[in-house]
């Protein structure tokens, strides 16, 4: 039994990997006042980069690079369209992911080898492997979390990294400021504007590699979908977290842990049918929104960036 | 010898700035002195804040100059004004409200360690809190605090910067008086200790009291610039306005007909569940003013807002015209006759990104004639909205503008016409001249008393005593949720309706029942 849980536990924080980066970018580009909907594109086209570079370069830190270079594309577009042009940010961030899922799977279609009839699609490349940290790897329960990929132990770090930053540094808090209220941020000297461009990148990187770690760790390869909607789970997710980066790890183990008990499940033969099976995560983002929000209602202190969504310039009434 | 003339530290010089439709300043000049206070008047529009805006850094000028400490400067951002040593309390408060005190004075500074040390920052607080007598606590809550003390966090933000040119636009509109002299005493202080202040007020006693100069705008020019010393309020009102004023007005007297508005036994809880009305009872008459005196956050709002629909009575009942509208939906109470000058204008009393028009239309566009066949009747609206501009003096561009573009005064006055317009029987104004200029206020005062004169009930929440007293029939004080005492105006003074704002029951106070 506990061989069980702790292998469910091992695939829980594997399968939550890629939403941890995601959510913990999105939740800072939407600390600086922009939504962006974009997710589910920029991480398939962080995945079929990242892919795509492995399998040609064989070199894993050059796909990574390549999945956040992506990232950094797209969403400098968004932040071009919400920040300078002042676009409306759901259409801008639907756009990316609209342009996102079909370019993704263009290229999955393009940049394959002749042999392989130009797909990406069923090829093998290079991955993370799970390196086991030798003592701690053997524990029960525990060990679960030391038999993991490059990219989830670098996980472990980002989280409390990114609470520190948002609640403790002075860059934090001027973050947190200019989404909230860009009026007084700009009045009190932050530049709202490059605060904006910044995080929205910097996001889209997180997001993008998100998107790596898929394609390049949980199911290495490049399939069409590969992110199973993980985008719009992950736009949940951050109001789960009620833009907390140290929460993002709560939502990413409930989705995660609902995807390896699905997994497992399936594995095992059961006779749940599977499309009840693969509805779950979906109907546990539907759940935990609705019960964070009646949370929400009761205590009015967290919430959304008061800005969220909306364009600021200077001198507008 | 000749005695040397002052050379002043901040100079403005032939500034310009139009905005769309507004030329808002047109070669305004301006010297401030080292030490002392200028006062800048002017109706509401007249340009003040645009001028301090751009001094902050937050508007651009079209045209003109900025000399600080003999050197021309150019102020391209908040952050050039605040590496200047210039300092605004905007006349919007600018705090982010789900940040404590402490996080929003340090906001945005580049002195502060990357990893912020919260304590060291609070010790500072504390000591600029002793020293100037500015008591705040730097953990609290933004959202927690009452604009009073929100208002010290703004200054304390300025002194924790170490600004030398202290600009405030209008910061004691919304305190109590006794908040007024607190914050007075403290720009007198720091003055005292070199630092200069540019000081927007609409308060006549508070420019005599402690500026040095005054400078009068009028439509965007600097139409007069004087030493204190040498003016006096009526000359003062009366070049802002560009005619006389009447600090007076002219009443006739109070004939009450039938009851329109009755509360009886009213209990209500305010947004925290604390309970916010206890027992409040009261009636108003056709052709008669109700004021209600008391400090702001004592149960006025709920008392408002009870009364329109706006929030749950929790016991007790309310009539309007003999009927019971108790926890009855706004609609009901708007069909009722029931008319609303709220006390936020900007977030309750107009939709900020729609045209004069519309907002005017607001309460009648259900019926006909500005619908017919269920289809709004653009052309009817607009020419109602025309009549209604030019009746109550709205001073707007066009009926299209939007009225988010209007000054403070013209917003209130857009509210007051459709208000007006729409209402059949009782008027409910929550602190209708707040914030407006003398002239504003007068024609506000003015419309109210027009009003009860055309025989509907008013009930006038004011903190303004001078106010109640000029223009309500009988006043009611009001001190944590009950009502201490209802007085008439011709019997009621000041001394005892200020006792009973303090929580001293109508008997003790000495005043005569009415
Ligand atoms: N950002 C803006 N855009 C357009 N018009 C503005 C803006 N700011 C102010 N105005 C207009 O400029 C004029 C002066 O406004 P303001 O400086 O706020 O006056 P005051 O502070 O003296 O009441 C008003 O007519 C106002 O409507
Ligand atoms: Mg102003």
């Amino acid at each position: 039994m506990i061989v069980l849980i702790t292998s469910i536990l091992a695939i829980t924080l594997r399968a939550g990997t890629s939403l941890v980066y995601a959510t913990i970018g999105e939740i800072y580009t939407e600390r600086s006042g922009i939504l962006n909907l974009g997710l589910e594109g920029m991480m398939l086209m962080g995945a079929v980069t990242s892919f795509a570079t492995v399998y040609y370069t064989g070199s894993l830190a050059l796909a990574v690079l390549a999945a956040m270079f992506v990232g950094m594309i797209l969403s400098s577009i968004h932040a071009f369209l919400s920040i300078t042009m002042r676009a409306n940010q759901v259409v801008s961030g639907l756009s990316i992911t609209l342009f996102g899922t079909g370019f993704a799977s263009f290229l999955g279609q393009r940049l394959g080898p002749a042999e392989n009839g130009k797909y990406l699609i069923g090829l093998i490349g290079e991955k993370f492997t799970p390196i086991a940290i030798p003592g701690l790897s053997g524990v029960p329960l525990i060990g679960a979390f030391f038999n993991q990929d490059l990219l989830t132990y670098i996980t472990y770090l980002i989280i409390p990294i990114a609470w520190f930053y948002m609640y403790k540094t002075k860059n934090g808090l001027n973050l947190r400021a200019v989404g909230d209220n860009p009026q007084t941020a700009d009045a009190m000297g932050i530049d709202v504007l490059k605060t904006r461009y910044l995080y929205t990148i910097l996001g889209g990187m997180l997001v993008a590699l998100g998107g790596a770690h898929l394609s390049l760790a949980y199911a290495p390869g490049w399939t069409e979908n590969i992110t199973g909607g993980r985008g719009w789970i992950v736009i949940a997710l951050v109001i789960f977290s009620m833009w907390n980066p140290s929460r993002a790890i709560w939502g990413a183990l409930l989705f995660g842990g609902i995807n390896a008990v699905q997994f497992r499940l399936q594995a095992s033969g059961t006779d749940i049918p599977a499309s009840f099976l693969n509805m779950l995560p979906y109907l546990a983002t539907i759940i935990a929104l609705v019960v964070m929000t009646w949370i929400e209602k009761y205590n009015k202190k967290i919430g959304a960036p008061g800005a969220l969504a909306t364009s600021y310039m200077r001198g507008e009434k | 010898m000749e005695e040397k003339q002052p050379v002043p530290i901040l100079e403005m010089k032939k500034i310009t700035k139009q905005f769309p439709g507004v030329l808002a300043n047109e070669d305004v000049d301006l010297e401030l002195f080292k030490g002392e206070v200028l006062a800048l008047l002017g109706e509401n529009g007249a340009g003040k804040s645009t001028l301090m805006n751009i001094l902050s850094g937050l508007t651009r000028p079209d045209s003109g100059e900025i000399i600080l400490n003999g050197k021309a400067v150019d102020i391209d951002s908040p952050r050039d004004a605040m590496h200047l040593g210039i300092g605004m309390v905007h006349q919007n408060f600018k705090l982010v409200s789900t940040m404590t005190v402490a996080e929003n004075v340090i906001l945005g500074l580049d002195s502060e360690n990357f990893v912020l040390d919260m304590k060291k920052v609070g010790k500072k607080i504390n000591e600029i809190s002793d020293h100037y007598r500015l008591k705040v606590d730097p953990d609290a809550y933004i959202w927690q605090m009452s604009v009073g003390e929100q208002q010290r966090v703004e200054i304390l933000k300025l002194i924790y910067r170490g600004a030398e040119v202290l600009i405030l636009d209008e910061p004691t509109a919304v305190l109590t008086p006794q908040e007024s002299n607190e914050l007075n005493e403290i720009v007198k202080k720091m003055t005292k200790e070199g630092k200069s202040a540019i000081f927007i007020t609409h308060k006549m006693d508070e420019v005599m009291n402690f500026s040095d100069w005054v400078r009068v705008l009028q439509k965007g020019k600097l139409v007069s610039v004087v030493r204190t010393r040498d003016t006096n309020p009526k000359d003062l009102a009366n070049l802002m306005v560009g005619r006389e004023v009447l600090f007076r007005i002219e009443k006739k007297k109070c004939n009450p007909g039938e009851v329109r508005l009755e509360v009886k036994n009213v209990s209500a809880l305010n947004s925290k569940g604390i309970e916010a009305l206890k027992d409040v009872s009261f009636s108003i008459r056709a052709g008669e003013i109700l004021g209600i005196a008391g400090v702001a956050g004592n149960g006025q709002r709920e008392l408002t807002e009870t009364i329109t629909g706006l929030h749950k009575v929790l016991k007790g009942h309310i009539f309007v015209e003999g009927e019971d509208m108790t926890n009855k939906a706004p609609i009901d109470l708007i069909k009722a006759g029931v008319s609303h000058i709220p006390s936020d204008r900007v977030a309750m009393g107009i939709v900020g990104d729609m045209s004069v028009a519309s907002n005017l239309a607001m309460k009648e566009y259900r019926k006909a004639p500005l619908t017919q066949y269920g289809l709004l009747h653009p052309k009817r609206i607009f020419n109602l909205a025309k009549g209604m501009i030019e009746l109550f003096m709205i001073s707007t561009p066009s009926p299209n503008t939007n009225v988010k573009f209007l000054s403070g005064g013209n917003i209130q006055k857009t509210i007051l016409a459709r208000e007006i317009g729409a209402c059949r029987g009782l008027l409910i104004a929550v602190y209708p001249a707040r914030g407006l200029d003398v002239g504003a206020t007068e024609s506000v005062r003015k419309e109210i008393i027009a009003e009860r004169d055309n025989g509907k009930a008013v009930l006038l929440v004011s903190e303004d005593l001078e106010e109640l007293i000029s223009v309500s029939d009988r006043i009611a004080v009001m001190s944590e949720g009950t009502i201490m005492g209802i007085v008439d105006t011709e019997t009621a003074d000041i001394e005892s309706l200020g006792l009973m704002m303090a929580g001293v029951s109508l008997k003790e106070s000495g005043a005569k029942g009415g």
